[in-house]
């Protein structure tokens, strides 16, 4: 969980020094809220995740259970604490490691160049000619969904996006005349990625770790909608909006705050990064 | 038409199908490699030694893993998609009543919001700045914000609980009179609607203003052209292949948003009928499903190209 804040904390340093807009700043407050409310959700849940605490289910909104009760009579507020810690742990861990990866390979790809480069390109390319959805189905029909799994076959899918995004902005870099020099100097790979490559592109790819970690939560929410995400008697957002959809035809909150959950999540995400200096944005938007 | 865009069409048509094969081998090799025996599992725990031998013998399942690729992959080009693990049913019988369930959805979707988004982006790239611009922009970034289910489960708790207009799941009233067949198709189609038209708005709106900003349209601007004379006369025309692209691109989203629509209406479609492959674990179909997906995508995102490469005038006189 520890992960969670130190996403969040590049986001803050980039405002400092430059202006700060309201809307941007609304949106940093939220992400930061959900991200100690993912940290610290036992202690601030009212009740234990699985305990009913009344027999009456689909309860409406009440001073004591302020999102209602669910399809068994729990506490929705703290059902959706706790969610919180699946859908941001988990599309955080994953957004992690595909990009990590992606930005790797891409870096890799674009210095190395001739067929590596290509090959790879093409491999990946072909990769993301498959529906994300589709692939997951695909692949959680293949390998189950315990949460680890599901954190890496999320991680798989969006490696493709990462890496043709870094290659196209470190094929750029690549041909900066300090890269040459750096070349002739005789710098191993690993120097040039990591020292002359990454320092060039880092805003962007950042701001696009943003817009794919918003992929991955949808696409998290939607899996677990159709059940083959996150199992009970653990529950994310998406989970939490499959259980209860049998109250929909009574509108019961129980349906509803587990969507404004999701939804206050991820266009907080995507309005920060559209409210991110220009400098940081430079190309985020060729993804 | 001159011989280099039609070398670039069959290049990208060349590209495409190399695409489709790395894509058969992933989808064949993410199913067919996974850990469990299914011979096990179909024949259950009381299958004799010999049984399971003959069966896996039978399945071509003692072959390596590449050779059987190639017979699922010959299979596959002619037509053979396989039998069903679960009920015996060949998959094609499966697949083929589904598939036109859904390529009806997905046809009324198409004919109700391509209209309706290309008007909205166009006329937002008109009012560029204004109220209604604003107002569309704010829509389309919170509809593509939102996962699809959400616009879905919204979309029954207005139209089917507030409002009382249709019923909550499709295809369980009386499909029988015309009225009926609308109320079933209503909301499903409503739901994709919201989630394409989102994309296509955008994509327009932009393609519009891009060749807003060409020298051309600024020499109609100095001649005192209003803006609404501007955009329709002298940039849409120019933006006409952008746009076309931008609607092929749009489609594709159909393919994620139908899983869901499916999902949640109760839909007799195909990507209900992947779903139910995924809970049951059912290979052939699961298999043969993901590549008419696949298919569907590769097709909408190569017309997409093949529009970009036919519609730039540079190419045209060369």
């Amino acid at each position: 969980m520890s992960v969670s804040l130190s996403s969040t904390r590049p986001a803050r340093r980039w405002r400092i020094g430059y202006r700060i807009s309201p809307v941007g700043a609304i949106c940093f407050v939220v992400i930061l809220a959900w991200a100690l409310v993912a940290i610290f959700a036992p202690l601030i849940a009212p009740h234990p995740v699985g305990e009913i605490v009344d027999f009456d289910f689909f309860q409406s909104v009440s001073a004591q259970y302020p999102m209602g009760t669910d399809y068994l009579g729990r506490d929705v507020l703290s059902r959706i604490l706790f969610g919180a810690r699946y859908t941001v742990g988990i599309s955080l861990a994953a957004v992690t490691i595909a990009c990590v990866s992606g930005v790797t390979l891409g870096m890799t790809a674009a210095v190395i160049g001739g067929v590596f480069d290509s090959a790879l390109s093409r491999f990946l390319d072909a990769l993301t000619s498959i529906p994300s959805k589709i692939l997951a189905l695909v692949l959680v029909a293949a390998v189950g969904s315990s949460i680890s799994v599901l954190t890496l076959t999320l991680a798989v899918i969006y490696i493709p996006g990462s890496y043709r995004f870094a290659r196209a902005l470190a094929v750029n870099v690549n041909a900066m005349d300090y890269v040459t020099v750096a070349r002739v100097r005789g710098e191993r790979l690993g120097h040039i990625i990591r020292a002359e490559i990454l320092p060039g592109i880092v805003g962007p790819v950042l701001a696009d770790l943003g817009l794919r970690f918003v992929f991955i939560v949808l696409l998290l929410s939607s899996l677990s909608f159709l059940g083959l995400g996150v199992q009970p008697p653990n529950a994310d957002w998406g989970a939490l909006v499959k259980e209860n959809i049998g109250g929909l035809s009574l509108a019961a909150p129980a349906v509803i705050f587990p969507l404004i959950a999701i939804a206050s999540l991820t266009i907080s995400v995507n309005l920060l990064i559209d409210n991110l200096p220009q400098k940081i944005r430079d190309r985020s938007e060729d993804a | 038409m001159n011989s280099l865009i039609l070398r670039m069409v069959a290049g990208r048509v060349v590209v495409a199908l190399v695409t489709l094969l790395i894509v058969a081998v992933v989808i064949f090799f993410a199913t067919a490699l996974l850990p469990g025996d299914v011979v096990q599992i179909l024949l259950g725990q009381a299958a004799t030694p010999a049984a399971v031998k003959g069966l896996r013998a039978a399945m071509h399942l003692d072959q390596p893993a590449a050779l059987r690729f190639l017979l699922w992959l010959k299979d596959l080009a002619t037509g053979d998609l396989g039998v069903s693990y679960v009920n015996n049913i060949p998959v094609a019988d499966l697949i083929g009543s589904r598939l036109g369930n859904s390529l009806k959805l997905a046809g009324v979707t198409a004919v109700i919001s391509v209209p309706v988004a290309l008007t909205l982006g166009i006329t937002a790239a008109i009012l560029r700045g204004t109220l209604v611009d604003r107002t569309i922009a704010v829509f389309t970034i919170a509809v593509i914000s939102v996962p699809e289910f959400m616009v879905a489960t919204l979309s029954v708790i207005v139209f089917a609980v507030y409002l009382g207009w249709l019923p909550a799941l499709s295809m369980t009233g009386d499909v029988t009179t015309f009225a009926g067949l609308i109320k079933a198709y209503a909301m499903p189609v409503v739901t994709l609607s919201f989630v394409i038209s989102a994309q296509m708005i955008r994509m327009s709106r932009a393609a519009v203003i891009e060749t807003l900003s060409a020298p051309y349209v600024e020499m109609a601007l100095l001649k005192g052209a209003s803006r609404r004379r501007m955009v329709l006369h002298h940039a849409l025309p120019n933006a006409l292949g952008p746009i076309a692209n931008a609607v092929a691109l749009s489609l594709s989203y159909l393919l994620g948003g139908v899983i869901i629509v499916e999902t949640i209406f109760n839909y007799p479609g195909i990507a209900k009928l992947m779903l139910d492959a995924v809970s049951t674990r059912d290979l052939p179909l699961i298999q043969s499903c993901a590549m008419i997906f696949c298919l569907a995508y590769l097709v909408l995102i190569t017309i997409a190209d093949i529009v970009t490469i036919v519609s730039n005038p540079r190419l045209r006189h060369s």
